[in-house]
């Protein structure tokens, strides 16, 4: 009996400014295949349907079980993580194709740097004075705790920026995955003593004020996180920090 | 030395902690990794970090903790380093709290512990399962603040290919590439720090992630630095098989109540969650009164072993066991576990509150690694360093659960400050070193790199190569492993090394081409998977996760010692030297008492 195959289509791109070419690729099928199985196994049998010889993909990977955030790409048009995306559940052929919000590197890789030079904008951290011994840490509240548990638990994988309508070539806003890594911070009690500082990075353009309500960023986050909320809380954390900051400079 | 410079190179953990050390000391330091840090393999660390912090009132010390993880290693780690990591836990965890880790609570605000295996006391703090990545990123976070103060440059998408290492074999930089342009450099250092991690890739499947190769270990084994203990491997008992991973099912499951069991009648189809409590044989907990569930690692992973292959009492159509949790209340579950249970639901399409989870065992952790020394984490070269998963220090033959956390921070945070110290007493540092020295070792690696380019004529595929050492690596050279096995690893490993010789690289772009790397890699992985399975033939005894049945018994008079494995003109020389067992006296280590 003929092994059962299927059908991957690949956007590729040598470089940026190099042309794009969709290649197709037969793979046999098993049980339990994920996209990154599947980007194996063209690795190892490079050539395309039509039976050219072709290179192995470019592709961010690493932890493969949905955690370190590396292997966002687009699949069947929905911003999401390759190693968490399974053959079994995706229709075919199956379309694979680069974040379009984030300078292209080759292939399926792209460049996600901005999103760590904005987590350093926003001073996305506790400022603690050193790492000697300074006793015990602050007492929190399980309920805080479980409000912060999980926002911490972003990938920075990008999918909320790729499906926002308001990261696009003329709007530069910073994203939802920042924003809700500004309200993380500002709700420990440490980092609540800092919270002006990431609020005013928050403020001028692609800051919160950016932020068009489309509420397309919490579909795609792979870690369920809240997004949208995020947004609600430190877009209100913006105002009344405007307003204070108003008022101290007409008093 | 006046104003040293240091390189570190990894983010994980030990890394993260290494450069932070560094950087507070005033030194600037250069962080060098292959993924952005915070993506690194430390995110996949699941249930907790070990403390004797005593907040369940249990009467838990630093000492208990101390000799559960000596006795769980079957006495093989030196006991210096591994008291005073065990000492410094509680501080390392208040640091983490304070650098704002989301860490599970009690009603009271204060930390909240579980247990793990290989002990009776809840010592593991943990922020739900997910306890690596939210480190992980606590100290990204901290790393990032200094790169922000320019105190840390980081180079994120460069590999490391070797030491620059002058006429004296003193470390003066680092030689790496680019990923992306992949252009050969090197980058001068008085010091150099590897943070490296684990080498599960070795393995072809394993619970670890893309990046953990051990290239920059073997590299660096290939320049003259000691590599110990290869030999001890650790398979977790409790992953979920698959082809591209296997991926882990957290020890805290089990810390939470899970239960590990099979039908008491071999053959059974009906479905785990059909098969009544009295027809279940909770066969660790039957074999193990005291520990239960949680006996160490090894000792789990044996006795899923013999279930399946000798008692012929696997689950049906596949090797596997149960872990259920099932009978915990979901509530429980979600605030304690759920990022391992969204894995298994996500990844198997079975929701494990409701149904038993099928697992089995996988390779995991390597407590051997480069050779340091018992105070400074400094390797046999001068000026480089190592610590975190790829050093040897700390698990001895088998590690504990959670203590991998606690280790890399320990590790990272003294590598850090010593480092610099080292530095500071250099009559000669970096910037006078001949500018000869660093394109003599540029020359060599950019050659390397061209000749790979250049084979046209090459016949075999790098991915089949891999996935065959990978496999053979797994069958012979886990678990179980007969010294006629290893021999016939050994042969395979040549006909490997041999075949890599002829390789085809199929991608002969100078940009970001991702086989270039990853056969440079995988070079380097034939030469550790040599050094491994030589350690293992040598031990003629079982210790800890080194299980020989043919030599069944820990043979302290001729084994009590460490392997040393060193590498010159590309042959591996195995030499030993003795362990430190100053503090606590080797006893038998047995897990079957009753109470």
């Amino acid at each position: 009996m003929a092994d059962k195959t299927f059908i991957v289509r690949i956007k590729r791109q040598q470089r940026s400014d190099e042309s794009v070419r969709w290649e197709e690729f037969e793979l046999r099928y098993r049980p339990h295949m994920n996209v990154i199985i599947c980007l194996r196994d063209i690795a190892e049998k490079p050539f395309t349907r039509s039976g050219t010889e072709s290179t192995p993909i470019s592709y961010d990977a690493n932890c493969l079980e949905e955690v370190c955030g590396a292997c966002a790409m687009i699949i069947n048009g929905v911003p999401r993580q390759a190693c968490s995306a399974l053959v079994d559940d995706l229709e075919k052929p199956i379309r694979l194709e680069p974040l379009t919000k984030f300078p292209l590197v080759r292939d399926l890789c792209v460049d996600r740097s901005k999103m760590f030079e904005d987590l350093k904008r926003t001073h996305c951290w506790i400022p603690i004075d050193g790492t000697y011994a300074l006793g015990e840490g602050p007492r929190m509240a399980p309920s805080t705790q479980e409000v912060g548990y999980p926002l911490s638990r972003c990938i920075t994988c990008g999918n909320c920026l790729e499906i926002c309508p308001k990261v696009n070539e003329h709007d530069q806003f910073v994203g939802a995955a920042i924003v809700s890594q500004v309200r993380l911070f500002n709700m420990h009690p440490t980092g609540a003593m800092h919270s002006a500082e990431r609020l005013e990075a928050l403020m001028g353009p692609g800051g919160i004020a950016d932020c068009d309500n489309a509420q397309n960023c919490v579909k795609v986050c792979p870690k369920g996180i809240p997004l949208t909320e995020s947004l609600a809380a430190v877009n209100g954390q913006v105002l009344v920090h405007a307003v204070k900051t108003w008022f101290r400079g007409n008093s | 030395m006046k104003h040293p410079k240091i390189i570190v190179v990894g983010g994980g953990l030990a890394g993260l902690m290494a450069t932070i050390r560094v950087a507070e000391s005033g030194v600037p330091v250069d962080l060098f990794s292959i993924v952005p840090v915070k993506r690194s393999h430390s995110v996949c660390a699941q249930g907790g970090i070990n403390a004797a912090k005593n907040l369940k009132g249990e009467g838990d010390s630093t000492w208990k903790h101390f000799d559960d993880t000596i006795y769980g290693g079957d006495f093989l780690a030196n006991q210096g380093l591994v008291k005073g990591m065990c000492e410094a836990a509680p501080g390392i965890i208040d640091l983490l709290d304070r650098m704002g880790v989301m860490f599970n609570r009690t009603p009271e605000g204060l930390l909240d512990f579980r247990r793990f295996g290989g002990t009776l006391y809840n010592r593991t703090a943990f922020a739900g399962a997910t306890t690596g990545q939210q480190l992980l990123y606590a100290l990204d976070e901290q790393v990032r603040r200094f790169e922000a103060e320019d105190k840390v440059k980081k180079f994120e998408g460069w590999t490391f290919l070797s030491a620059v290492l002058d006429d004296a074999g003193i470390c003066r930089g680092i030689c790496c590439m680019d990923l992306k342009t992949m252009e050969v450099r090197t980058f001068p250092c008085d010091a150099a720090i590897f943070c490296t991690g684990g080498i599960g890739a070795v393995f072809g499947r394993s619970t670890n992630s893309v990046v953990c190769t051990g290239s920059a270990q073997s590299a660096l084994f290939q320049q003259g630095a000691y590599y110990a203990n290869g030999e001890f491997i650790q398979v977790h008992p409790t992953a979920i098989p698959g082809e591209d991973k296997c991926r882990l099912m957290s020890e805290s499951a089990r810390g939470e109540g899970g239960r590990v069991w099979v039908p008491k009648q071999a053959g059974d189809t009906r479905r785990g969650k059909d098969i009544p409590e009295n027809e279940r044989f909770y066969f660790l907990e039957e074999w193990y009164p005291k520990y239960g569930n949680l006996v160490p690692r090894d000792v789990a992973t044996r006795a899923i072993h013999k279930i399946v292959f000798e008692l012929k009492m696997g689950l049906v159509g596949e090797p596997a066991v149960y872990l259920d949790v099932t009978h915990i209340p979901a509530e429980i579950l979600d605030r304690k576990l759920e990022g391992i249970l969204e894995i298994y639901e996500k990844f198997v399409g079975v929701d494990p509150r409701k149904e038993p989870m099928k697992v089995f065992p996988a390779m995991h952790y390597t407590m051997g690694g480069m050779w340091v020394d018992n105070e400074n984490q400094a390797t046999n070269i001068p000026g480089v360093y190592a610590a975190g998963e790829c050093d040897y220090q700390y698990h001895g033959a088998n590690r504990l659960g959670a203590n991998s956390l606690v280790s890399c921070i320990f590790g990272g945070g003294i590598a850090g400050p010593a480092s610099v110290h080292y530095s500071r007493n250099l009559e000669q540092g970096c910037e006078n070193t001949s500018p000869a020295v660093f394109e003599r070792e540029r020359v060599r690696q950019q050659d390397i790199t061209d000749a790979l380019l250049n084979q046209h004529k090459g016949t075999e595929n790098p991915i089949a190569i891999w996935r065959e050492m990978g496999d053979i690596m797994t069958e012979n050279v886990t678990v179980i492993r007969y010294n006629a096995n290893l021999q016939k690893t050994l042969v395979k490993l040549d006909e490997l090394s041999e075949r890599f010789t002829r390789i085809n690289l199929q991608d002969r772009t100078q940009w970001a081409n991702q086989t270039l790397n990853f056969v440079r890699e995988l070079g380097n992985m034939l030469i550790l998977a040599r050094v491994i399975t030589m350690g293992a033939l040598a031990r003629n005894e079982t210790r800890g996760a080194h299980y020989k049945p043919e030599f069944p018994e820990r043979d302290d008079a001729n084994w009590l010692k460490t392997t040393k494995a060193s590498y010159n003109g590309g042959k591996i020389k195995l030499d030993y030297e003795a362990v430190d067992i100053s503090l606590i006296p080797p006893r038998e280590r047995k897990y079957t008492a009753k109470t």
